[in-house]
């Protein structure tokens, strides 16, 4: 089953190393990864997707919370949460095409940032599902390049992560 | 308030830890720090003659005494040396702070002279690392680093220092802190109630039950607690490679070293066990042998420090995480005012069961080895060993046949007797730890059971010895071979001795042992046996190896067949279960 893991770390060099180098070490996957500081610059906020059984995960998490920089953690998955991912994608867009493009941004909800006479830059958010989705609806034949930011949560209603 | 070096800081902080010795050898980006190291007369230094018995020695002390061992070393080849060192510690939880010198900040990055990545060389091997950016640091970092690598479960914590952190020039002001508190770590300090109660339930309503008890109650300190709560139940006591000592070896209720190479009916009491009360053990792979087919009628429960080690392999029924002492001291409490009652007819059965696999298989009750031939047989060492040093020595191991032999053959009735590398296996072990043990224990007696393979791994420390006069008595079962792998190929291997021979290469250690100023003895007949030893252990104050020609066909029985239970061992080279 794919998981959202979400932690809190202190915000030092060599924290992600440790977060990163534990995957590898016991060969755990990460599909994705995104961290950036939080507003309490000691702390960096960390979220990554993985795959696994329920026994895989909650090694992944215990392992996770042995890391002497990882202050708290959470498994999104476990609950109601939101998750997003930035898409940043270049699309060949000609002729008939471009009208046909814009009706598929328009859809998913995306935005064009940037054009030329045969590209359009869009912008998209959403689960990484709908990402996946607007690939299929736009032919991935017309798909110049793709930048994913990862996946981002956070949990529903009231719970929150902090220390 | 007074201006110190980095340098000066470092050892500094380290007397005030507390810090009796380091164990190093210094190079260049550890000048600043040894001269530091010179300039006061607090903290002593032992020069070992290589990085990795630097690690090994403090690693013995460590565990010989429950302190935290100290290495310090040079950077690049320094550091890397002491890697296997530091693997060793990790992987039987041993508290230990590796301080490294680093190259100077600025050239952090460039491959410049002996510059090597130590804090992520070593990252998968340490609990917590540090790189030091700022001389003013040096308090907090290492009181944190002694505290991370002595609380929770132990491990070895690198300190990685540049050298320009440590210039003389750059004073600053000094503070150590009493205490320290990380938002981020914060080991279990309790054990959970109910869970413990539930655990006291299952354990009374046991009708097979067995403990099964793990290093983690060693480096707990809950030998004491473990012991009142075997009696308390009546229950058998099993001990991992790592445990032998936690509870008492010679005691009627131990049931001696459990797994691949355990005793049959520690084996078979487990296979057999309705309970099992893990405490301080890890359900590693060389004592469960097939997780799948591992105790398949018993209710499980998981006593450790470490979240992560529980149900890891094998899944607890009753899983608890805290301090292996307070949640066995929980554990006795709730006892003591118990209603209920064990089945003492259940147990009295149990026990009948047991002794007759003691009897029918027992390695204690009687020899299972050749009494009647010349050949001077590996276990007869280790008994007269036990016999000679009156089972009161402290005992480190190198790898191999050895090893199992001395772990099955010598009943250590105390924690902290027996020093081996459990986890990691590493051969050079022996030596090294045996003088940490007995820097840290001057007046004790010190053998290192060893094999002409892995005494030669750290051999040179026996210059080590000659120069902070260190006594220990190394014991060397000769076989002329890497026994163990050669038992691994004889059982599996149609006897191809791939590489296990040294076509007479060993060298002749008795002139060894002289060169370095010590003592050598060979031992090649059995009648000679006993008296030999005991001249050894009659020069207390000398080095003394005993090169003892051992029967070189001897197997290490029992032995687990794998895939299978528990259960499922070879008896000797025939026969199985
Ligand atoms: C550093 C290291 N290299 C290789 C091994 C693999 N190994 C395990 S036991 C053994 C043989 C040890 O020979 P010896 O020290 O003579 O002991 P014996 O088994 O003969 O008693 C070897 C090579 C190891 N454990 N450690
Ligand atoms: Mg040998």
């Amino acid at each position: 089953m794919r998981r959202i893991i979400s932690l809190l770390m202190e915000n030092e060099p060599g924290a992600l190393s440790r977060v990163v180098g534990l995957f590898s070490q016991r060969g755990y996957n990460i599909e994705s990864l995104t961290v950036a500081p939080t507003e309490d610059r000691t702390l960096s906020r960390l979220t990554l997707t993985t795959i696994g059984d329920d026994h895989k995960i909650e090694q992944i998490t215990k392992h996770l919370n042995r890391l002497i920089e990882v202050v708290k953690l959470v498994d999104l998955t476990e609950g109601a949460h939101i998750e997003r991912e930035l898409m940043l994608v270049k699309v060949r867009a000609t002729g008939a095409q471009r009208a046909e493009v814009k009706r598929c941004v328009d859809i998913f909800r995306g935005q064009i940032v940037d054009v030329t006479a045969t590209v359009y830059t869009i912008q998209i958010t959403g689960t990484s599902d709908k990402l996946d989705a607007f690939f299929q609806a736009v032919g991935e034949a017309s798909i110049l390049e793709v930048v994913r930011s990862g996946v981002s949560g956070i949990g529903r209603g009231e719970k929150v992560l902090t220390i | 308030m007074e201006l110190l070096s980095g340098g000066d800081m470092l050892l500094r902080a380290l007397a005030d830890e507390g810090v009796e010795c380091i164990f190093g050898y210094p190079g260049g980006a550890a000048l600043h720090i040894y001269d530091a190291l010179f300039r006061q007369n607090k903290v002593k230094h032992i020069l070992v003659r290589h990085e990795q018995a630097a690690t090994h020695a403090a690693d013995g002390y460590a565990r010989s005494t429950g302190r935290v061992g100290v290495v310090l070393v040079t950077s690049g080849p320094g550091a890397t040396n002491a890697i296997t060192g530091i693997a060793t510690a990790y992987m039987d939880s041993i508290p230990m702070v590796v301080i490294s010198g680093q190259v100077v900040s600025d050239k952090i990055g460039e491959d410049a002279f002996q510059e090597t990545d130590m804090v992520g060389i070593s990252r998968p091997i340490v609990k917590h690392s540090f790189l030091v950016k700022d001389a003013r640091d040096i308090p907090s970092i290492v009181k944190k680093a002694f505290y991370i690598a002595s609380t929770g479960r132990p491990g070895p914590v690198v300190i990685d220092i540049p050298k320009d952190v440590t210039n003389p020039n750059d004073k600053f002001e000094y503070h150590y802190p009493e205490r320290i508190k990380m938002r981020s770590y914060s080991p279990a300090q309790r054990g959970h109630a109910g869970q413990i109660k539930k655990a006291v339930q299952l354990l009374l309503s046991a009708k097979r039950p067995i403990i099964y008890a793990g290093g983690g109650v060693i480096l707990g300190n809950a030998c004491q607690q473990l012991t009142e709560l075997a009696r308390r139940l009546d229950a058998p006591v099993t001990n991992t490679l790592m445990g032998l000592g936690a509870y008492p070896g010679s005691d009627r209720q131990f049931l001696g070293m459990l797994g691949m190479h355990g005793f049959v009916e520690a084996n078979y009491a487990m296979h057999h066990a309705d309970v099992i009360l893990a405490v301080g053990a890890r359900f590693d792979d060389r004592v469960t042998n097939t997780p799948k087919k591992f105790c398949p009628n018993a209710k499980i429960i998981h006593v450790d420090i470490d979240p992560a080690s529980i149900s890891k392999t094998v899944v607890a029924d009753v899983p608890i995480v805290g301090p292996v002492d307070s949640v066995l001291n929980d554990m006795l409490e709730i006892l003591a005012t118990a209603e209920e009652k064990q089945d003492s007819k259940a147990i009295e059965d149990w026990w009948k069961q047991i002794n007759e696999w003691r009897e029918r298989y027992g390695l204690l009750v009687k020899p299972r080895y050749r009494t009647d031939g010349n050949m001077i047989m590996p276990e007869e060492v280790i008994r007269t060993l036990y016999e000679v040093t009156k089972g009161d020595a402290f005992v480190t191991s190198d790898v191999g046949q050895h090893q199992m032999f001395t772990a099955q053959y010598y009943q250590f009735d105390k924690p902290r007797r027996w020093i081996n590398s459990g986890g990691l296996g590493t051969m050079g072990f022996g030596l090294p730890a045996a003088m940490g043990v007995q820097y840290a224990n001057r007046d004790a007696t010190v053998a290192c059971v060893t094999g002409e393979g892995s005494i030669q791994m750290c051999i040179q420390e026996l210059s080590t010895c000659k120069q902070y006069h260190l006594p220990v008595k190394i014991i060397c079962l000769n076989n002329q071979a890497l026994g163990m792998v050669k038992q691994w190929q004889d059982m599996q291997y149609s006897s191809r001795y791939s590489e296990s021979l040294y076509e007479e290469s060993l060298p002749d250690f008795v002139k060894l042992m002289e060169a370095y100023g010590h003592v050598g003895m060979r031992v090649t007949k059995r009648e000679e046996l006993r008296a030999k030893m005991e001249e050894c252990f009659a020069m207390k104050d000398r080095v003394v190896f005993m090169d003892i020609y051992v029967d070189p066909t001897e197997h290490v029985y029992p032995m687990q067949i794998s895939p299978g239970s528990m259960r499922d061992m070879w008896l000797n080279k025939t026969e199985r279960t």
